[in-house]
């Protein structure tokens, strides 16, 4: 770390998020650092499915993101090459019965109203789509937009066409503490020296509240544990990402307890991965068969060709979610120079180029694409107090 | 077929036992009838059809012993096994694939699940009040050029094959490696008729041998090793030492191999390549202990020799740092079946005096009576110190990374070339994590057992960065075992028998 | 070798009738036949027997309909059909 170096922006964290904030702004002409404490995709960046969704989101600033993040994953997949592995599959989200059918295309109404592509599929033509889907189901609605990515090969891409374009990233280099000078960020304090900066961004995922807090600053960034089951390599038995409508509930919910949903998608190692569960245990990393155990009934029950298929691992991540279920982006009026880029929950993916853009934009001082009152860093003290 | 199957089990209730001992090898199998003599009731599961492991892997057409060492000892233990398991002391599980042991809450049952039979797999859960792990060591391969063809296989699989089968695994065979292994290998397979073209040993024993601690350590072993060299000799095996296969060449099965000699660190020395012709390569670089059942479980690991590679910590004991969890044979560290012997008549009485406590009553043996006593010591700490030593004297160098060249697969399972690694490390992978986020070995079938060592260590020589030397919170072992060695899940589960465990508590207090 | 013939049972592999050892593993009646590989992977390499004792995954076959079962650690039993595999194994053979 060369000392006396400037630098515009210090993105702290090489996730999906903080490398596609790197990303951006290298690309709009700023001097960008990265720091890291773990290596690229450390955190939960790693345990990600790739999920790039428009499905699973209300109308509303989240929606809003998702289509234009969209729209800005097909142009990065062209950027970051095959080897992403960036996947028009669209999803498919299935109704168990005659009542969450009509509940689901009530709320695939008012998705289309804002611009979503939806197109409703009857009972009978769901095998057309799904051909070893269960028997019984009450249709659904497919979403043609929806997409999947190799995220850990997504932001080790970005962070290299980063460096490309003049960025310095310090891997395995702890952040210690936020430099201030007359209520102004000054720098940040790493285990290998200061980087002077103007402005940084907190893209520190699950941890965003402790990176907010070395400011002292509150910021209510908290994880909610998720278990993804992984089987063997299989042939292609399903082809779109495949889900039950109980999903966009469950992300809803404020409930601390077990949610389960039923969440299927092939990869193109051939393995299928089996989620989704959200519990609020803290950064509890111990295994719970429990939860597995219910997430392959559950993946049976809406394959039933599964139920022969081997599950050869699972593994837990933890997403960073605020208590409103939106993210945190844009300038902290708190302490100018502060940048968040944090608590998309289980959109990080999904919403990492449409925040590094808006992040760019923030710090250029330009307009951003998007209103970015809703995703302020300070609107948890006035939902506290209303 | 798009209904639920109709035949989904109502989850059985778990047999209840006082030790679950997981591997029937010479650990488990002291270790289970050493309980049982101490009237504790005890249910043993393994994967094998028969008991004995691998050191007594044998079938009806071996059951004489013919390719045997020690094979009086193992016929009287099986003798006494046998009458525990007809008595109804012993409930023995075979072809059954241990795949979680757990202990829902702190002080109470530990739960053990596995897939039974593969012809069925159906769900086994077994409940026991203490727990020996014996899962024993698998042989550790190192890539080169086509090491993935049929014909290579591992030292232990050739072995299985005569043990186990007694079949010949080819007609002409190089046993390649290193360590104290390959000369029962090579001296049964010249012994059943196959043309053993060579002995190739990396490492240098003799010279290393010289040593009088060292000699001291190994003295007792010398007339086992000096048998396998006579009948070597016999058949006219050649015997080389610091040399190593480095090439395997065929089409659709092997034809020959590539010899070199190798210098002090196992670089290949230029110029002194030569072929064999071999439709046999069986190579083995010493042995990984099968650990993932302790790592899942919480024990504390420790690194065992070579990388990427993690024994069990115990105590005199053989208990591991989890109450009631217990560890013997290859699992603490390779030691040979001697040792795994004594390991596991230490545990099985320990382990009985543990469940007896447990259970609130003695039995047989008084609760709380120890497991290990001063001769068990003794012979203990005499077969680990050779144990050591064969350590050091076939310790794998660093030298051989530079035998697999950029098209050589790494990854046997997901096809992950070494090309495929240094990619991934050219995009910021470093750690082995890293590298299997971005290339995925290690993702496939196996999980990492075959590639992982050879992933950390080709990984350290390309990225500049080792696992061992990390940040100042990987102060011991256990925190890198967790990341190399941590599998949820130890053997596939098909998702009817994972969905058995939704039900109830089987796990975390919840 | 053994001094006796050894005695032999009957099964069937990818179709065809094959007279193997008894009380041998599925992997060794594979070798004694003289093929010592009978599996593909995605990429299409053949593959066979290699860390012999159940650890590798390397040497699977589909037994009686059962899928991706270890040939190395299972025995052949007389009557028993036996298809190899290609690809992901799972419901893919080649006959």
């Amino acid at each position: 770390m060369s000392a006396g170096r400037s630098y515009d922006v210090v993105v702290v964290g090489a996730g999906i998020v903080g490398s596609a904030c790197a990303y951006f702004l290298a690309r709009a002409g700023l001097t960008v650092a990265v720091v890291e404490r773990g290596t690229v995709a450390s955190g939960t960046t790693g345990a990600g499915e790739g999920n790039i969704l428009v499905s699973d989101k209300e109308p509303g600033p989240e929606l809003e993101l998702a289509r234009l993040s969209n729209r800005l994953w097909h142009e990065l997949g062209d950027e970051l090459g095959p080897a992403a592995e960036l996947e028009l599959k669209g999803g498919l989200v299935v109704a168990a019965g005659p009542v969450q059918r009509k509940q689901l295309d009530s709320f695939a109404g008012t998705q289309a109203a804002a611009g979503v592509q939806t197109r409703p599929v009857a009972p009978d033509d769901l095998p057309d789509l799904e051909p070893h889907l269960a028997a019984g189901l009450a249709g659904g609605v497919f979403y043609p937009q929806d997409m999947q990515v190799q995220p850990m090969m997504a932001a080790a891409l970005l962070l290299r066409l980063a460096r490309d374009l003049g960025a310095d990233v310090h891997l395995r280099t702890e952040v210690t503490g936020v430099q201030t000078a007359a209520g102004r960020v000054t720098g940040v304090r790493t285990s290998r020296g200061v980087l002077a900066a103007g402005q940084m961004v907190n893209a520190a995922g699950p941890w965003a509240g402790a990176l907010a807090s070395l400011a002292g600053l509150p910021l209510p960034v908290l994880p909610r544990r998720g278990f993804i089951v992984v089987t063997e390599p299989l042939p292609v038995l399903i082809r779109h990402k495949v889900y039950t409508a109980d999903y966009v509930a469950n992300v809803a919910s404020g409930s601390a307890g077990l949610e389960t949903s039923t969440v299927i998608e092939g990869t193109a190692g051939g393995t299928v991965l089996i989620g989704a569960s959200r519990e609020r245990v803290g950064f509890d990393r111990s295994s719970s068969l429990r939860v597995v155990g219910m997430l392959a009934g559950q993946a049976m029950r809406l394959f039933p060709v599964l139920a022969e298929a081997r599950a050869i691992r699972f593994y837990r991540g933890f997403r960073p979610y605020c208590p409103d279920h939106l993210p945190v982006i844009g300038a902290d009026s708190r302490l100018p120079g502060l940048l968040h880029a944090c608590g998309h929950e289980g959109a990080g993916v999904g919403l990492a180029p449409v925040t590094g853009q808006l992040i760019a934009q923030v710090a250029a001082g330009q307009a951003p694409s998007l209103p970015l009152g809703p995703l302020r860093p300070d609107r948890f003290e006035e939902l506290a107090s209303a | 077929m798009n209904t639920v199957p109709d035949r989904i089990p109502a989850p059985s209730p778990p047999t209840r036992t006082g030790i679950a001992i997981i591997g029937a090898g010479p650990a488990g199998l002291t270790a289970a009838v050493t309980a049982a003599d101490a009237g504790c009731a005890v249910c043993v599961l393994d994967l094998g059809e028969r008991p004995g492991g691998q050191f007594w892997r044998f079938g009806p057409a071996t059951g004489d012993g013919r390719f045997h060492h020690g094979w009086p000892a193992f016929t009287a233990l099986r003798e006494r096994f046998a009458a525990h398991v007809a008595a109804g002391r012993i409930d023995y599980r075979a072809g059954h694939a241990v795949f979680h042991v757990g202990r829902p809450r702190d002080g109470g049952v530990f739960r053990v699940h596995a897939v039974a039979d593969d012809r069925r797999r159906e769900h086994a859960a077994v409940e026991a009040a203490a727990v020996v792990i014996a899962t024993g060591a698998y042989d550790r391969q190192l890539p080169v050029p086509g090491w993935t063809l049929p014909g290579v296989m591992s030292a232990g699989a050739a072995q299985a094959l005569l043990k186990g089968s007694a079949v010949v695994a080819g007609r002409r065979v190089v046993v390649a490696g290193s360590g104290p292994f390959l000369l029962p290998v090579a001296a049964g397979l010249a012994q059943a008729g196959a043309r053993v073209v060579a002995v190739v040993e990396a490492g240098q024993p003799l010279e290393y041998l010289r040593h009088p601690a060292r000699v001291a350590a190994t003295w007792r072993k010398l007339p086992e090793a000096g048998g396998y060299l006579a009948r070597l000799a016999r058949h006219r095996v050649p015997l080389l030492s610091r040399h190593a296969v480095v090439a395997a060449h065929g089409d659709e099965r092997l034809h020959s191999v590539t010899v070199v000699r190798l210098g002090p660190a196992w670089e290949r020395v230029p110029g002194s390549e030569r072929t064999l012709e071999a439709d046999v390569l069986a190579a083995g670089y010493g042995f990984v202990p099968q650990v993932e059942l302790l790592a899942e479980a919480g024990a504390g690991l420790r690194a065992a020799a070579g990388e990427g590679a993690f024994a069990a910590v115990v105590g005199p004991d053989q208990q591991t740092t989890v109450p009631g969890l217990f560890a013997a044979g290859e699992t603490t560290g390779v030691g040979g079946a001697d040792l795994a012997r004594i390991e596991g008549l230490i545990a099985g009485r320990a382990a009985a005096s543990a469940a007896a406590s447990a259970l609130g009553r003695a039995a047989g043996n008084a609760a709380g009576a120890l497991g290990h006593d001063r001769r068990t010591d003794r012979q203990r700490a005499a077969l680990r110190r050779f144990a050591a030593v064969m350590d050091r004297v076939h310790a794998v160098q660093p030298g051989w990374t530079g035998w697999p060249d950029d098209d050589t697969v790494v990854c046997r399972c997901e096809e992950v070339t070494v090309g495929r690694l240094r990619a991934a490390i050219d995009l910021g992978a470093d750690d082995v994590r890293s590298v299997k986020l971005l290339a995925r070995p290690g993702m496939g079938w196996c999980q990492g057992r075959i590639c992982g060592q050879a992933v950390a260590a080709l990984s350290a020589k390309h990225s500049g960065y080792s696992d061992h030397e990390g940040s100042a919170e990987r102060d011991d072992a256990t925190q890198d075992a967790e990341r190399a060695v941590s599998r949820p899940l130890a053997q596939p589960v098909p998702l009817r028998v994972l969905a058995e465990l939704a039900t109830g508590d089987a796990d975390s207090p919840d | 070798m053994p001094e006796h013939p050894r005695p032999r049972i009957d099964i069937t592999v990818d179709g065809v009738a094959w007279s193997v050892p008894a009380d041998c593993t599925i992997a060794a009646a594979f070798t004694e036949h003289g093929q010592p590989g009978w599996r593909r992977t995605r990429r299409a390499r053949p593959r066979g027997l290699n860390c012999g004792i159940g650890v590798c995954f390397d040497c699977l076959v589909t037994v009686n309909g059962m899928p991706g079962i270890r040939a190395c650690l299972a025995d052949a039993r007389p009557g028993d059909v036996i298809c190899t595999e290609e690809g992901s194994g799972f419901g893919e053979h080649r006959s």
